[in-house]
């Protein structure tokens, strides 16, 4: 038991290397938690398991900066959704032409590609897509009338590279190639150069021809995806979510999670191992029994049979486990105020017959203050573990993405086997670098108060 | 002494209780239901059985009210007519499973194909044993050595070493690393199994070789995460004995700081080293409960997942309630160690 004051284990933490690597840490998991909650959306985390809200996105994507360090560039996935529009009007004739430019400086062919929109217009507008190659020449690829209407209706729509109308349209411009295009995939005919089955890299020009006779018609909104195997900071997984806002929500939910819990217990646990060293005798005897009980339960299967029966929800899972929690704190409190009892000053406070409340309040528990944080710091990473561990095991609260619960879809999916890396690697760096940043500022204070470790 | 010993028998056994009465609490009320499907299930596959009651009813009603009958009998003889709160039917099933007897398993069952729940786990623990135990025992010794080496050159490279990877493993989840393991060794580089259950028949002659052979992959992660702890947690006792008098009275007595390290001081800092080896290994034979599902090795942690995912109730109270017998039982003997080593306690002062 020391009797250091807050100013001297300012002092001394700040002097400490890792304590000061530790609070820096910190801080960036910090600001990295409130940039999350600030700049992205509420919803997005909330549609975490809605697949409906990912469908733009592809599958399993390995993350864009891979690119950097290979030759070989795999093609990145794109979302454009922003058209240059023009409007051409010739008489009777209405021309709406939306273009889009795809950068395409890739080694690999796209998997596909998938154009999504949805046309106002009455009668039967023409609708024209073709795509004008780094090259110069220009592929017609759809060519078809919407379906008639006589009022003015809105249209939706998709057209998939593996559409047939696009196979054959092609099929009767396989002149401009050297090679037989019949066995290839539309993708593997657009985007490849004329000599060879090989990518042409350079910049497309997708452009949508709407013509409509008297009528004007028009595209409200459209994109088209360009699918490709490279797409985020992070990659995507198998149920297309983008992996940087899963892991960048985690940082906030586990460090509520470890804070919450930690903070807890020790204050639960100070509270009742001094109350108990105070009190003495029989008080001290039942407490301390009961303490030794929740000691002797086995934490993990309890946790699993609680979360199972009672409920999964993550504020839930924090109260359970806090029970388990307080009690290493509770034995080393009580036998730190069993000393601090037989102090001068506390018996004297005794003597004049102050309250037992005051007496812990104002002469002891500040002498353990220290300690508490310390043990604070110490606790947490073993809370963001267990919670970790809870959700790989599938009993974690799947509505909130945290890094436990995206490697249990990691582990669902068979990531390890297919050799998704980007899918395992991050989630686990995050727990142990959270884990670690606390450690450093537990040890830091360790050192502070128990200086025999230091030499 | 006696009394202390006495004391902690009793704190354990009302442990052990205390335990049991909230595992079959909180699984009961879906235990009832499991058990009433089950009767009503026997009764109506044994009339089918028996094409001769089934011929006897001349109606449907008839035939649904003979079942009724006939289920409500049985539930009764076996007392589950009683809510499953009573004190009479909590305090059977607590007596039952005391004397090892948890009944049968509602889906899982054992390699050779019983649904004993004793059969089961007795299965499994061996295992269990087989990996955790002799990875925590391989951790415990390198650990031990490893911490008193950096406990006898303070402030060398080889204590911040040790000291920087015991923080830093500890922080890492083992079964993340596991992850990581599988992913490197068994599929990138295809040298050890991904799973770690052995494909041949337990009979077979060489199912001894192919455990051993699957099992190396979690030794490795489990011993890689565990020792760094274990060496930091014997430098920090060695580090404060090495500051007594004795000691440095060795010193200027010229004897080897070698001599010193391994035998003087390394003897001095037992108590507590086998006091947490004690609980070390009592931990491990509940298994990690996770380590094991990411290497699928079958044994007592696996088998608690898998009762838990299909809500095998018998098993799940059978293998909580040797986790808790075995968790005790070593909670027990390290107390006792601590107390024959520390001579406080041992002269009968206040533990």
């Amino acid at each position: 038991m020391s009797s250091v004051t807050p100013n001297e284990i300012k002092k001394e933490f700040l002097k400490s290397k890792i304590g000061i690597a530790g609070i820096a840490i910190l801080t960036i998991l910090i600001s990295i938690s409130i940039i999350t909650t600030i700049t992205i959306p509420v919803e997005t985390f909330q549609e975490w398991n809605n697949p409906g809200s990912w469908i733009t996105y592809p599958k399993t994507a390995i993350p864009i900066w891979v690119n950097l360090f290979l030759i070989d560039k795999i093609p990145e996935h794109k979302i454009l959704t922003e058209p240059k529009i023009a409007t051409v009007s010739n008489d009777e004739i209405n021309l709406s032409s939306y273009q889009f430019n795809v950068n395409f400086n890739y080694d690999e062919f796209p998997n596909d590609f998938i154009y999504s929109y949805s046309a106002e217009y009455a009668n039967s507008p023409l609708f024209q897509m073709s795509v004008i190659r780094p090259d110069g020449i220009k592929l017609e690829l759809v060519s078809t009338s919407l379906p008639h209407s006589n009022l003015k209706i809105i249209h939706e729509d998709r057209v998939f590279s593996t559409d047939a109308m696009i196979k054959k349209e092609l099929t009767l411009q396989s002149e401009k190639f050297e090679f037989k295009i019949n066995e290839l995939s539309s993708e593997g005919i657009i985007f490849s150069k004329t000599e060879i089955n090989q990518p042409l890299k350079g910049n497309y020009i997708f452009s949508i021809d709407l013509y409509g006779v008297n009528d004007e018609s028009k595209i409200v909104e459209s994109n088209l995806i360009i699918g490709g195997k490279a797409f985020g900071i992070m990659g995507t997984d198998e149920l297309r979510r983008d992996l940087a806002i899963g892991l960048l929500w985690g940082t906030p939910l586990a460090l509520f999670i470890g804070l919450v819990v930690s903070i807890a217990s020790v204050v639960m646990g100070l509270m009742y191992g001094v109350y108990a060293g105070f009190k003495g005798k029989k008080t001290d005897e039942t407490l301390m029994r009961f303490n030794d009980v929740i000691y002797a339960l086995p934490a993990l299967p309890f946790l699993i049979i609680l979360s199972v029966t009672i409920s999964n929800s993550i504020f839930v899972m924090v109260g359970f486990l806090m029970i388990f929690g307080w009690v290493g704190i509770a034995k080393v409190a009580r036998s730190m105020s069993l000393q601090i009892k037989t102090r001068g000053y506390v018996e004297a406070a005794t003597m004049m017959g102050q309250k037992d409340s005051k007496i812990i309040l104002k002469h002891i528990l500040p002498q353990l203050l220290p300690y508490a944080f310390a043990s604070v710091a110490i606790s947490v990473p073993a809370a963001i573990t267990t919670e970790a561990g809870l959700s790989f095991l599938g009993l974690g609260d799947p509505s909130f993405p945290t890094w436990g619960q995206i490697l249990h879809d990691a582990n669902t999916f068979g990531a390890a086997a297919r050799g998704l890396w980007w899918w395992i690697v991050p989630p686990g760096i995050m727990i142990a670098i959270t884990g670690l940043a606390f450690v450093f500022i537990g040890n830091a204070l360790d050192a502070i108060i128990n200086p025999k470790l230091k030499r | 002494m006696k009394k202390y010993v006495a004391t902690r028998v009793a704190t354990m056994f009302g442990v052990l209780l205390i335990t049991l009465l909230i595992t079959v609490i909180l699984v009961g009320s879906n235990m009832d239901t499991i058990l009433k499907q089950g009767v009503v299930f026997q009764v109506r596959s044994e009339i089918i059985e028996n094409p001769a009651i089934a011929e006897s009813f001349s109606s449907v009603k008839e035939f649904e009210a003979f079942i009724d009958k006939q289920t409500d009998e049985r539930i009764k003889n076996l007392g589950l007519d009683e809510p499953w709160h009573s004190p009479q039917r909590i305090g059977f099933t607590m007596y039952k499973i005391i004397l090892l007897d948890f009944g049968q398993a509602t889906f899982l069952t054992s390699d050779v194909g019983s649904s004993d729940v004793k059969d089961i786990i007795f299965e499994k623990l061996p295992r269990t044993i087989l990996l955790f135990t002799s990875a925590t025992i391989i951790i415990s010794i390198i650990g031990i050595f490893v911490g008193a080496l950096s406990a006898s050159k303070i402030g060398s490279t080889i204590d911040r070493i040790t000291s920087s990877f015991a923080i830093i493993s500890s922080s890492f989840p083992v079964w993340w690393i596991g992850m990581l393991m599988i992913f490197l060794f068994a599929f990138t580089y295809q040298i050890f199994p991904a799973r770690a259950t052995p494909d041949i028949p337990s009979s077979s002659p060489e199912y001894l070789g192919a455990l051993l052979y699957h099992m190396t992959l979690p030794l490795i992660t489990i011993v890689m995460i565990g020792f760094g702890s274990w060496a930091y947690l014997v430098r920090n006792f060695m580090v404060g004995i090495m500051q007594e008098d004795f000691i440095v009275a060795k010193k200027t007595m010229g004897v080897k700081q070698n001599r010193i390290t391994y035998i003087h001081a390394l003897k001095n800092a037992a108590p507590p080293i086998i006091t947490i080896l004690a609980l070390s290994l009592s931990g491990s034979l509940g298994g990690a409960i996770i380590t094991e599902a990411v290497f699928d090795w079958p044994g007592m942690g696996r088998l608690y997942f898998e009762a838990i995912s299909v809500m095998d109730l018998p098993v799940i109270i059978g293998a909580t309630y040797i986790l808790t017998v075995f968790f005790l039982v070593s909670i027990f003997i390290a107390d006792l160690l601590y107390g024959y080593f520390d001579p406080r306690i041992r002269s009968g002062a206040n533990p």
